[in-house]
């Protein structure tokens, strides 16, 4: 086959509706895959969580573009809140058919939240052996939503950890809550 | 037996997004781990044949109609309508059939893998859908059958897959995962 001159580049081509599904055994299957291709090049658990936060953030990167073109015409948000929220609503329908179960402020420190799903996709097929207890593959989805927060300019640093299911520690960095709080003020 | 409806109620669909880019963040890291395209496609080809050998047991667990299969033209019709159509949601064309009926090529309408991929020239033997042709391969090795399976074009053309059929595989060969 040639490749030919007249080829189409990406940014030409229409963007989908979104609407394609794929079984969900084939993504397992492939996320089953990607672990073991990962785990046979890093030697510890930590190591293994940030090299899936790493797909996830490609993954998240290219991804938060799609959603906000589609679901809110290009406008986003840039009250700490209401991104949060669009987060925890449209962003986890979009990617996982369902919303994330609970969002939460933490009490000890302003910097820190926490999203929590009880049964993450991409734990349901994953068996831990008794030495990597500590895995959590979730990891991955703290990498999809790092990626979001960061790309919508509000730096955090996001991880996984077993805690009533799951819980992503969303930990802002202190720019953007002192930014938010100055917002706050300047509308009163 | 209830009658397989057309639309099996058990399978479990998601964003077909998110498995499109997951797929391009591991091809992303094997490139950046692997010195040329030749090692990315037979790492991706490796991937593919470890989830086909799975497939074949969900695929025939999920689709009790499907019986033997007597000769390639029929194995051919099920890959193409039935097995491309609930793991990747695709329908596909059988064509280009050799006539000792031994040959066949696959023609994905869409393929969603390649979505939003573009291919920089530097890497240009990449076969990014290698993993589909793993699949069938290590499918149908589980069902005993040995194929070479080849991907013909792939981006920006219409992904068409070449499978040729070799054998049957007539011992038990465990099929194991290999690392």
């Amino acid at each position: 086959m040639q490749r030919g001159a007249k080829t189409v580049g990406i940014l030409d081509k229409s963007l989908s509706k979104g609407k394609n599904e794929v079984n969900l055994s084939t993504f397992a299957l492939l996320f089953a895959e990607i672990i073991r291709y990962a785990q046979n090049k890093v030697n510890t658990v930590a190591e293994l969580q940030e090299k899936l936060a790493e797909y996830g953030r490609f993954v998240g990167i290219r991804l938060i573009d799609i959603i906000v073109l589609r679901e809110k015409s290009y406008k986003r948000d840039t009250k700490l809140l209401n991104v949060l929220l669009f987060i925890k609503s449209t962003v986890w329908k979009s990617l996982f058919n369902k919303e994330a179960d609970k969002l939460e402020r933490s009490n000890d420190d302003i910097c820190k939240y926490f999203l929590i799903e009880k049964d993450p996709v991409v734990n349901a097929f994953i068996s831990l052996p008794k030495d990597k207890s500590a895995l959590n593959c979730a990891s991955f989805v703290a990498g999809i939503l790092e990626a979001f927060l960061t790309e919508s300019n509000f730096p955090c640093k996001v991880t996984a950890h077993w805690h009533m299911g799951t819980t992503y520690m969303i930990e802002f960095d202190a720019e953007v809550i002192s930014r938010e709080n100055s917002m706050i003020e300047a509308n009163r | 037996m209830a009658r397989a409806t057309k639309a099996m109620p058990d399978t479990k669909m998601m964003s077909g997004e998110l498995f499109t880019l997951t797929y391009g963040a591991l091809v992303l890291d094997l490139c950046k781990d692997l010195e040329s395209a030749e090692d990315v496609n037979r790492q991706l080809d490796k991937i593919g044949y470890n989830m086909g050998l799975r497939i074949a047991d969900d695929f025939l667990a999920k689709n009790p109609r499907i019986g033997r299969c007597a000769e390639m033209q029929q194995v051919a019709d099920i890959i193409s309508k039935n097995a491309l159509k609930s793991y990747l949601g695709v329908t596909a064309q059988a064509t280009s059939v050799s006539p000792n009926g031994d040959e066949y090529s696959i023609v994905l309408e869409s393929n969603p893998l390649v979505e939003f991929v573009e291919i920089p020239p530097e890497w240009s033997k990449i076969c990014y859908s290698q993993v589909i042709c793993g699949a069938i391969r290590g499918a149908l090795e589980a069902l005993h059958m040995e194929v070479l399976v080849q991907l013909a074009s792939d981006v920006p053309n219409p992904t068409e897959i070449r499978i040729k059929f070799r054998r049957v595989l007539h011992e038990m060969m465990p099929a194991g995962d290999e690392d």
